[in-house]
């Protein structure tokens, strides 16, 4: 089955005055997938939001949502799309459940309907108990699943969520994910999300792209670009001696097996192609040093990030 | 258990329809704004002290004027437009609702308009409600119409009260031209105090903290009611002419002076509304002895005084929409990002 594309960004590029921000950016998302876009503060996630949403021209390039470019049919897309904005904000004198039906009044949605959709959608997120509340007494987390209820209102066939869990508690964090999860599965939905935390995106994003300076360094799925990125060097030792000297790291260097050392005080990590942590143990302690520490490393989702930053700084 | 939970969902939503909750009237997302904003106001302290401010300002004017009618009657035998005196009438000690009006209308103006747009920027709401499929323009749009709607509600409520208390009080019913007159009296209020709200919209679309933008309405209108006259005289001295050849001098010299004043909101307002509201005014400009001998002292009938104050009119109007203008174009510009 060929998958459809939903959202198509051909070189797009943004700039500032001098600065760019989105550098010939390519990149499509399925429909019916959880897409995560990875990146720093910075990077040109939210640059590339507002453009797919026409809140933003960009300097060149082609952008298409759902078949619409949203550059000259901002209206049409906005029809088809729910933006969750990172630090969303209500209206803190309205109640929850007014916010929900203002949100639906002006996507012309019918009293009723709206009535209808608001408690289903508060239902879901967990909030009826406080659905006429003002908006004012909720809490962070509260407000961020207020806001997925919001754009689930008017039914779109993609959300596009930034930053959906920055500042929220680690509990709220999983359940928001676990939310949106189950809507992208049992809706058919397509959810694109920015984050600069791996560790939440890698629970439910189906591929990342990663930006560093308004460029797409990689896209794909966590494992396989974890798999591409580290195939050279797969196994990370830690190692703990006292005294570290610079001839004992010369002579780990020089093992046939070992790819890099670093240093940071008494602390080597050791990037290795083959498991030679016996071999290391042997040099450490025939050096007349107290090993204290020795363990093997899997690459978490942080090495990737940081592997991936240095070289796009570096590219 | 999930049967029990059910009843308890149905009961509070039962429950939250007898509770004030907005329904909105319009199908279309302009007037659904526009009513929200209204709504907003209504039952912010903002609108209450502001409605107080100005039926304390009513009171108070009608109690200057009643005090004062017989003596401003008798005084002014020339006129039989009695009941416009209720506007205009003072002993000196508290302004009539005239000066009231120009005194508090940019209060007004300025408090409606001042957070327009930087409260929704600050509570991060701009960029959701950019998110709706509506055009950008309808926030500000939808802002301005909703406030002007306001204001012109609380000002002809208050014109029409203290007419209704007028007729009560001193049993002497408007006649239609002085009804017309204080229609369009109050028209012209509305229009003056719409300037002001689009010079706060505009500094609230310009500067991100509400604060600053209320300060800078307040400055500018500090600045036209005390040092504006001050700058004019100091110009004034400085480009008198040294010798005075003939007349056609010194009236063009005055015309210029009443120009440099007519660059302020207020002035062009209290031309207006003075000539309205007192119909034995004449002329604007300067007149000489030439002029004025052999004139009949009487009333201008009404179409006749609304020519005269056209212009005032028109420059008020045209205030008030380049001040839109300009800050519509300033919105539209500005880079959407939350909060920032």
């Amino acid at each position: 089955m060929v998958k459809e594309n939903i959202i198509e960004l051909k070189e797009l590029t943004k700039k500032y005055g001098e600065v760019t921000a989105v550098d010939r950016l390519t990149l499509s998302v399925h429909r019916g997938e959880i897409f995560g876009l990875l990146g720093p503060n910075g990077a040109g996630k939210t640059t590339t939001i507002l453009m797919l949403l026409g809140l933003s021209e960009p300097t060149s390039g082609k952008v298409k949502v759902c078949d619409i470019d949203p550059t000259f049919q901002p209206l049409l897309v906005k029809e088809k799309v729910g933006y969750l904005p990172d630090e969303v904000g209500f209206y803190e004198n309205l109640s929850g459940l007014d916010n929900l039906l203002y949100t639906a009044a002006l996507n012309r949605i019918e009293s009723a309907t709206a009535r209808q959709r608001a408690r289903d959608l508060l239902e879901l997120v967990g909030l009826t108990q406080r659905a006429v509340d003002k908006v004012q007494t909720y809490s962070r987390g509260m407000k961020q699943r207020l806001g997925l209820a919001d754009i689930l209102i008017k039914e779109p066939e993609v959300i596009i969520l930034d930053e959906p869990t920055s500042g929220i508690d680690p509990e709220g964090v999983r359940e928001l994910l676990a939310l949106i999860k189950q809507l992208s599965r049992e809706r058919n939905m397509t959810v694109l999300l920015s984050s600069h935390y791996l560790h939440q995106v890698q629970l439910i994003c189906d591929r990342v792209g990663l930006f560093v300076e308004g460029k797409l360094i990689a896209v794909g799925p966590i494992k396989e670009l974890a798999g591409n990125l580290f195939k050279n060097e797969p196994i990370l030792l830690k190692a703990e001696a006292e005294p570290v000297d610079d001839r004992i790291i010369s002579i780990i260097g020089a093992n046939q097996h070992v790819a890099r050392v670093e240093q940071s005080g008494n602390q080597l990590l050791i990037h290795c192609r083959e498991q030679v942590s016996a071999e290391i143990a042997n040099i450490i302690v025939s050096h007349g040093a107290r090993l204290t520490h020795l363990s093997q490393h899997d690459y978490g989702l942080d090495e990737i990030y940081h592997r991936y930053f240095e070289g796009g700084r570096s590219a | 258990m999930t049967l029990l939970k059910e009843k308890k969902i149905a009961a509070l939503f039962r429950r939250t329809r007898f509770m004030r909750q907005r329904v909105y009237h319009s199908r279309h997302p302009f007037w659904v704004m526009v009513q929200k904003e209204v709504m907003d106001s209504i039952n912010s302290w903002r609108f209450i002290i502001l409605l107080g401010l100005m039926l304390l300002t009513t009171v108070a004017s009608l109690y200057t004027a009643m005090s004062n009618l017989r003596s401003a009657i008798l005084d002014d035998t020339a006129t039989p437009f009695v009941f416009l005196k209720l506007f205009t009438a003072t002993d000196g000690t508290l302004p009539p609702f005239i000066t009231f009006i120009s005194l508090l209308g940019p209060i007004i103006g300025i408090a409606l308009g001042f957070d327009a747009v930087n409260s929704e920027r600050g509570r991060g709401t701009l960029s959701r409600l950019l998110a709706q499929p509506i055009p950008r323009d309808y926030i500000i749009n939808a802002k301005f119409v909703a406030s002007l709607l306001l204001i012109t509600v609380m000002i002809l409520t208050l014109g029409l009260l203290m007419t209704g208390i007028g007729i009560l009080v001193t049993g002497i019913p408007p006649t239609p031209e002085e009804f017309w007159r204080i229609f369009f009296f109050l028209l012209v209020s509305i229009v003056f105090i719409g300037v002001w709200l689009n010079l706060a919209i505009m500094f609230s679309v310009r500067f991100r903290q509400p604060a600053t933008s209320a300060l800078s309405g307040l400055a500018v209108w500090l600045f036209f009611s005390l040092f504006f006259s001050m700058l004019v005289n100091i110009i004034v001295e400085a480009t008198a002419p040294a010798h005075i050849t003939d007349v056609t001098q010194i009236i063009g010299y005055q015309g210029f002076v009443q120009n440099l004043l007519r660059i302020s909101p207020s002035q062009l307002f209290s031309e207006a509304t003075t000539t309205l509201l007192v119909p034995t005014i004449r002329t604007l400009g300067p007149i000489t002895l030439e002029q004025a001998y052999g004139a009949i002292a009487g009333p201008l009938p009404l179409g006749q005084s609304l020519l005269l104050v056209w212009p005032q009119l028109t420059g008020l109007t045209a205030a008030a929409c380049i001040i839109f203008g300009l800050s519509y174009v300033l919105f539209m510009k500005q880079e959407v990002r939350s909060r920032s």
